[in-house]
């Protein structure tokens, strides 16, 4: 893990510099114009969060069931990692928004749940803030709950009848519904999934040492 | 049978509203445009500027957090690890 984390950020650093060149140069959407640019890092963005939620809810599980506490490690770093992602993607949404359909927020099914989940993540923070000693088991049951919400706030656009592009917006670009754009939009993606594979290692460091350090003071106080 | 059947008109006329005042069917792909022609009514910059910043800014600012926050556990487990060296000596 240790061994790749140098060269993870390398690749990480080009494609973020490359992806902003290959943006710009990615034709122009007909009905929204410039603002549907924001996609190449408003869905990205929460295809970084999907995949930090799948650590959280893994990590989560593995903690409840079996007690494996550095499964518990990667489970805070999964929801950390995930709150940030899912900001990005609630505020770069309504900035599209604000010209694709004229208003910031509409109170869509796509919209309120990616908020709802958003908000579960950020409770899971909060539990283990505050919650005490113990608050890890409660934490991780929110992590569990909060990863089996993400599958409906993804389908809920099909689902439900919802202003917001279907599902089928991202195949149908890769197909090459409008030409030129499939790259930027992979290296984008690529990028934002691959720098939120780093910050999770990064998280999960940090959780592994403060358990190290809770265990020093134990031992101390002993 | 009278009953029934009229409760069951009641129930289609009264979910007609519920249909009609669903919001129009989403975008499924997206078209380009041809060109040459004119896309924009409200200035797209500034929301593709600030979109793009907010992804940056929030990046590096948890970035920074994380590094912060690891030199400090570090900086306890250093000073926590002497603390018990002394005392076993």
């Amino acid at each position: 893990m240790k061994r790749m984390f140098a060269p993870l950020v390398v690749v990480v650093a080009l494609l973020f510099v490359g992806a902003p060149y290959l943006i710009a140069q990615a034709p122009i959407e007909s009905t929204m114009g410039l603002v549907q640019k924001i996609f190449y890092f408003h869905v990205p963005s929460w295809m970084a969060m999907y995949t930090a939620i799948a650590v959280c809810g893994v990590g989560s599980a593995m903690f409840l069931f079996r007690g494996n506490k550095a499964a518990d490690a990667y489970a805070v770093a999964g929801a950390e990692v995930a709150v940030l992602f899912g900001m990005m993607g609630l505020v770069s949404g309504p900035l599209w928004g604000r010209k694709a359909w004229g208003v910031w927020w509409v109170w869509d099914p796509r919209l309120t749940s990616a908020l709802l989940m958003e908000l579960i993540f950020i409770a899971y923070l909060l539990v283990r803030k505050y919650g005490g000693p113990g608050s890890e088991k409660l934490a991780a049951a929110t992590g569990l709950f909060g990863a089996a919400t993400s599958p409906f706030v993804y389908k809920s656009v099909d689902i439900w009848r919802s202003q917001h592009p279907k599902t089928s917006v991202v195949p149908a670009l890769l197909k090459g519904s409008m030409a030129g754009s499939e790259i930027p939009f992979m290296v984008s993606a690529f990028a934002f999934v691959l720098f939120a594979t780093l910050l999770l290692m990064l998280r999960t460091t940090l959780a592994k040492r403060q358990a190290a350090l809770d265990a020093l003071y134990l031992e101390y106080e002993e | 049978m009278m009953r029934t059947l009229l409760a069951a008109m009641c129930a289609i006329l009264l979910s007609g509203p519920v249909f009609a005042l669903q919001p129009p069917s989403a975008q499924s792909e997206y078209v380009p445009a041809a060109p040459g022609a004119s896309t924009e009514q409200l200035p797209a910059g500034p929301l593709l500027v600030a979109a793009y910043a907010f992804v940056w800014v929030a990046a590096m600012g948890y970035v920074w957090t994380i590094g912060r926050r690891l030199t400090k556990v570090e900086d306890d487990i250093r000073t926590l690890e002497r603390k018990a060296g002394k005392a076993s000596r």
